[in-house]
């Protein structure tokens, strides 16, 4: 039943034979053990299964695993780079984006592409790009502000 | 208040970020659905696709055969052992239907689960569910309230012979006598809809049995491990001293998790009853039918004035459509709005009568807010129809009838005795953001542009940190501990069960500033019955002001108990000895001073102690409120409705809240923003929808409608302080406060925006086509 | 909730793919971007046998412009669609429409190709195709044919695609005139609760105008456009002529807009969508 696949994770390549039902956010949980992106529907509506796939971001319960043979794979883990936390779980961080922090990982996430596509977004922008993620918890204010900090502190940085 | 560090800036009080986030940005959080044991099987419900169906047969031949199944259950094979589903509130004639945890000969509602699957893996479950063949034959169904009251009705529970679960009322002064010396008397119908919590991260649970320890522990994404600590062994035979309930990292509560829920119960006996850990976790579709509702109440309101717009009594009988069944508070949540229905005003004379009704819905129970949501919506709404009937201005009317600040405490007709408040300056605080002249000269001029904008004001007051015990049906203190390690290290532990109110962070802050230690020398435990010994756990906005009074308490206890000892360390007396920066010295010596790590290691090495003195330097203590708090504001919001399509936008948003002192304003406005975008959805487009047949239309988030970042506007935040004087910390709790605060100021607007054409009255949800409509006629009148 | 079993297989060529379509007969179900048939196999309503993953057929994803059309493969995202610099050029308003579809995450997955003949009462794209005259171009084993927009949305989720044949390509004449897209979303999924696509051929002095989300099957709302033909474009003459926006259908109606609702929307948006274009 099992069919092989070779994905990169974080940068580590992965080789595994999976079953073909068995969906991007699945293997990345249960075959890899990187629980950090979140399942929380079943009509791809609430992103907080996102996750970068060759630097797009994808709802990766919406995709079957064998589907991203070879592709490159990010997770909310590989974002941090030598222990430092990436500009925006810098940013989720300073600005309180997150209370009980499930949906964190897919809107970090998703904040990351939009930013890479517009580094410098309005808010408009950034609460236009994080259409594809639901809150519950904060009310997307401060998530928004934190957009815009990760944005300004790249800038700064650059 | 003996314990703070002088002059010093403390943590208290400060904008800081959350110790609990960097586990949370960095995906290494463990929530249920993360917990992988040794030979773990996985469950799969089988549920009712009918709202009212007998269960005539259930063949599980097909599934037990199926690859990978271990046991398929049905009601037949598991309800006698299992017992019934709790309900924590009690009233004298409460009706209520044996709740097992599979559905018996009956099921009552979409999504009654009435058989479960365990096998190896998730889809070999799912797969053997799918093989599972039920037998209905469809019943009557139940689904209008008020009908179901009808002679003649179908029965929700034909054993119970009725569809009234309850009957209840309240009275506080001369209700009579109110309406006949009014002026006028000014009535309107209103319903406050079903809404679906929907927390992101579903339920779920985990159960792992150890058979030489006869101990079950039971991860569960929950919000009351120790209530289900409580209620949990009686349903299924075990010893509460030997059940062992964690809630793991939560991802949401908003009251959907404030339960005990059949599939938790039922994973529990079958991880006993099969020897294996059993994983159940919950899908959308699941959660949106099997999980609890909250709100739908609706009622005939009348309110009694004086043409001077002072309210003298306020009358009401409100259908509560409790669902199908009674989870752990589903009667009690009506009986909250009863007791602060008469808001932020004094009215001298009140009477509620509520019915509870059974319907072949899911439960409704408590959901952010619970109770004070509905009680703020219509008294803010007939507050404003009262301004309209006498033409007065609508703040004038609410200012008219504030208790005044030296009014405090202030008791109302319904009982209860609200501890402190200043209505008035919260109003004007709010006004000022709100630069209200301003504001009302823009919408003249919108409305001579022929725009339709409004502005609303809703000037709120809620109930919170529940609470007295008297009052509680489970008991309402809270209990914590707070510990020195022997490294000086510091450990608290609390009873309630944070979920993203970030308790772990405000109780160090406390602690912190208390013991005058780093911030980073401080870990707050939670959540695991083993820990955290008692509790009862977190929701109506209790946490900080129950659970951070009793971990004051703990701190007192210690400080206490360390001053003797460093007395005994220094040679001197304890009174001689002063606390400051986290050490102990003699007054006035400039001698040495003796830190937290030179007596805890003394406390615990325990060789140089006086005589009698009890070694180890902790304290737990119960802290019992003596009242609730009562936290209020003003929020305004001001509209404007697109005449061709019905869209309602928010064109500015000011809230002005005041719960008492703020241990950590970031996390305060956090809360504040979250509540009001729930009110955004109830006040704009959320609802749960059933249809006539019973049947879920609002069963995923493709039919049910939740705010996005771009329906949030953006807000003017404000706040007044008035420290409540029922607890040590002077707070008075926020975790709900938007999410009542904020829907009748968005529907006071929407009103508002329509009051030219004529409509004086819809109910929520304010979608698109509801206005549209109310528009289309006002124009033809 | 996971899916049925099913087996797996990406095809190298399009020859490849429509061979396996025929070989495994209604039990095989193309695979492309995936944003409706995975949600369906994950709640069993679609449980084909055998996917075949098209994704990787990169000769099905080229947009580029043709003999006076521009040319978008089935296989082009929305996203692509958004950001390519031809169609930005060409045909704005298909980046427009593009760009309203679902959200970020969602676009860069979904395909115009999967969409379109998937064919949701709800979907954005149809009105494009239609209110731009676009031509599909579907390969079966045996023959590759033309369609014309207009053919090809059959019913509710049915088109004139045959289960074993292929949708390579769509054609849309450029350069169009100046369009535009107005959509009502449903405000829990985002699709459309009504979209309207009107393009302006001011030469020939008439519009055309699609209207989606209203009625079970996509249609051009021709009442809509004989009013205008031949006019002018005024506040006016729209504005009478956007009466006829829900003339001939039967509008859906459902909790979350009644058919009355619909068909008024289709009017707002008619209105609209011929003002903006008329503007650009
Ligand atoms: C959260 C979410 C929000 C969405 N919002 C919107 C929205 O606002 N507006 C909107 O229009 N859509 C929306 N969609 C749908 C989205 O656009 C889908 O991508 C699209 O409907 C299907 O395209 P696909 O490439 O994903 O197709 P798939 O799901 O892969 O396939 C759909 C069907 O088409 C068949 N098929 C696919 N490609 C071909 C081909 N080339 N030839 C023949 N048959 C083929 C498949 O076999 C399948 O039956 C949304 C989807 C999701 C999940
Ligand atoms: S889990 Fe909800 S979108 Fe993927
Ligand atoms: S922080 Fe809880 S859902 Fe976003």
């Amino acid at each position: 039943m099992g069919v092989p696949v070779r994905i990169h994770v974080n940068g580590a390549l992965h080789q595994h034979d999976v079953e073909p039902r068995v969906l991007l956010v699945e293997y990345l949980r249960d075959v890899c053990g990187l629980t950090g992106t979140h399942v929380g529907c079943e009509s791809s509506l609430c992103g907080a299964c996102t996750v970068l796939i060759d630097g797009q971001a994808v709802k990766s319960c919406t995709i079957f695993a064998v589907q991203a043979e070879g592709r490159a794979v990010t997770t909310i883990e590989g974002l941090a780079q030598e222990g430092r936390l990436h500009p925006v779980q810098e940013a989720f961080w300073e600005r309180h984006a997150l209370q009980c922090g499930y949906c964190t990982p897919g809107m970090i996430m998703t904040a990351v592409q939009l930013l890479k596509d517009h580094p410098q977004p309005t808010r408009a922008e950034i609460a236009h790009g994080l259409k594809g993620n639901l809150c519950r918890c904060t009310g997307y204010t401060h998530i928004i502000d934190a957009v815009e900090h990760a944005a300004g502190s790249r800038q700064g940085a650059a | 208040m003996s314990t703070t560090t002088g002059e010093k800036i403390g943590y208290v009080g400060r904008a800081m970020k959350r110790v609990e986030d960097p586990r949370l940005v960095k995906g290494i959080a463990t929530y249920v659905d993360d917990l992988r044991l040794p030979g773990m099987l996985h469950a799969v419900f089988v549920r009712s696709p009918h709202a009212h169906a007998r269960v005539k047969r259930i063949r599980t031949d097909a599934a037990r055969a199926a690859g990978g199944v271990v046991g398929v259950f049905t009601g037949a094979e598991v309800n006698a052992q299992c017992g019934t589903i709790p309900c924590a509130s009690s009233f004298p004639d409460l009706k209520s239907p044996k709740h097992t945890v599979l559905a018996g000969d009956r099921a009552y509602f979409v999504g009654h689960p009435v058989a479960v699957v365990v096998a190896a893996t998730p889809y070999a479950a799912a797969d053997a569910a799918e093989l599972v063949d039920v037998d209905y034959e469809p019943l009557p169904v139940v689904t209008d309230p008020e009908k179901a009251l009808e002679a003649g009705s179908p029965l929700t529970h034909p054993d119970l012979g009725t569809n009234a679960a309850f009957t209840w009322n309240l009275t506080g002064g001369d209700i009579d006598a109110a309406f006949a010396k009014a002026d006028r008397v000014i009535r309107q119908r209103m319903y406050h809809q079903r809404l679906t919590p929907m927390p992101i991260e579903p339920r779920g649970c985990v159960a792992s049995y150890q058979p030489g320890e006869g101990t079950l522990t039971l991860w569960t994404s929950t919000q009351i491990p120790h209530l289900i600590r409580t209620l949990l062994p009686g349903m299924i035979g075990i010893a509460e001293n030997k059940l062992r309930v964690v809630a793991p990292e939560v991802g949401g509560g908003f009251g959907a998790k404030l339960n005990l829920y059949a599939e938790e119960a039922l994973c529990s006996h079958l991880a006993m009853r099969l020897g294996a850990p059993v994983k159940w976790i919950e899908g959308r579709r699941e959660n949106a039918a099997a999980t609890i509702h909250g709100r739908d109440q609706v009622g005939d309101y009348e309110v009694a004035v004086s043409k001077d717009g002072r309210i003298l009594g306020l009358r009401n009988r409100t259908i509560a459509d409790l669902g199908s069944y009674l989870q752990l508070l589903t009667p009690a949540i009506p009986t909250l709005t009863g007791l602060v229905v008469t808001g932020a005003y004094k009215i001298p004379a009140v009477r509620m009568d509520v019915v509870g009704v059974y319907t072949n819905k899911m439960s409704t129970d408590a959901y952010r807010g619970a109770g004070r949501p509905e009680a703020t919506y219509l008294i803010e709404r007939l507050v404003d129809l009262v301004a309209a009937e006498l033409g007065l201005d609508p703040v004038e009317v609410r200012r008219r009838n504030f208790p005044a600040p030296e009014e405090f405490p202030f008791n109302t007709a319904t009982g209860l005795t609200f501890d402190s408040g200043n209505y008035e300056g919260a109003l004007r605080k709010a006004q000022q953001l709100a630069r209200w002249d301003e504001l009302v000269a823009r919408r003249t001029s919108r409305r001579r542009a022929g725009a339709l904008f409004g502005i609303g004001v809703s000037t709120y007051v809620e109930i919170c940190a529940m609470g007295p015990s008297k009052a509680m049906a489970a008991g309402g203190w809270e209990w914590g501990c707070v510990r020195i390690e022997i490294s000086g290290k510091v450990t608290v532990i609390t009873g309630v069960t944070p979920h993203g109110q970030g308790q772990e962070t405000t109780f160090a802050q406390i602690v912190a500033d208390r013991l005058g230690v780093p911030i980073e020398d401080i870990v707050v435990l939670h959540g695991d019955t083993s820990v955290a010994h008692y509790g009862r756990d977190t929701y109506g906005s209790r946490g900080t002001a129950v659970c951070g009074s009793a971990i004051v308490m703990c701190v007192d206890r210690i400080l206490e108990k360390a001053r003797r000892l460093a007395a005994a360390l220094l040679d001197a007396r304890p009174e001689q000895v002063e606390f400051a920066d986290g050490a102990f010295a003699v007054k006035g010596s400039g001698g040495k001073r003796l830190g937290w790590t030179e007596l805890a290691g003394e406390a615990y090495i325990a060789k140089n102690l006086p005589r009698g003195f009890e070694p180890g330097l902790e304290a737990s203590a119960f802290f019992e409120p003596e009242n609730f708090t009562f936290p209020f504001g003003t929020h305004i919001c001001a509209v404007e409705v697109n005449r061709d399509t019905g869209d309602v936008t928010i064109v500015q948003y000011v809230a002005v809240d005041d719960c008492g002192n703020q241990i950590n304003p970031l996390l305060v406005e956090g809360q504040v923003q979250g509540g009001i975008a729930h009110s955004i959805g109830q006040a704009l487009f959320e609802r749960t929808v059933y249809d006539e047949h019973g049947q879920l239309l609002t069963g995923e988030f493709m039919d049910y409608p939740m705010p996005r970042a771009e329906d949030i506007p953006d807000y003017v935040l404000g706040s007044t302080v008035t420290p409540s004087p029922v607890n040590p910390l002077g707070v008075k709790g926020v975790g709900e406060a938007g999410t009542i605060g904020a829907t009748p100021a968005i529907a006071n607007a929407v009103m508002d925006a329509l009051r030219p054409l004529g409509v004086t009255h819809l109910d929520l949800p304010l979608a698109p086509e509801k206005l549209w409509r109310a528009i289309r006629q006002g124009h033809k009148e | 909730m996971s899916t049925a079993p099913f087996n797996y297989t990406r095809p190298k060529t399009l020859d490849e793919a429509l061979a396996l379509l025929t070989a495994h007969g209604g039990n095989a179900k193309l695979l492309a971007g995936g944003h409706s048939l995975i949600p369906a196999m994950k709640l069993r309503l679609a449980q084909p046998k055998m996917l075949l993953d098209i994704t990787r057929l990169e000769a099905l994803r080229r947009i580029e412009e043709r003999d006076g059309r521009l040319v978008i493969g089935a296989l082009a995202t929305h996203a692509e669609i958004a950001a390519n610099r031809t169609v930005a050029s060409r045909c704005p308003l298909l980046a427009e429409v593009a760009a309203s579809i679902g959200d970020l995450q969602v676009r860069n997955r979904g395909t115009i190709g999967g969409s379109i003949v998937h064919a949701d009462p709800a979907a954005d794209w149809p009105a494009a195709i239609l209110a731009l005259d676009a031509e599909l171009e579907i390969a079966g084993r045996m023959r590759r044919r033309m369609e014309a927009a207009g053919d090809f949305f059959m019913d509710i989720f049915e088109t004139s695609v045959e289960p074993d044949e292929i949708l390579c390509e769509i054609r849309v004449p450029v350069p169009a005139g100046p369009g535009a897209y107005v959509k009502t979303a449903q405000k829990a999924s985002g699709f459309a609760l009504c979209g309207v696509a009107a393009v302006v051929d001011a030469k020939a002095r008439r519009v055309r105008v699609a209207v989606t989300g209203v009625a079970a099957v996509p249609y051009r709302a021709t009442g809509v456009e004989e009013a205008l033909a031949g006019k002018p474009l005024t506040a006016e003459t729209i504005a009478a002529a956007a009466r006829h926006a829900a003339a001939d259908i039967t509008p859906l109606g459902d909790i979350h807009a009644s058919a009355e609702y619909r068909a008024h929307l289709a009017e707002v948006n008619t209105t609209l969508a011929l003002q903006r274009a008329a503007a650009r």
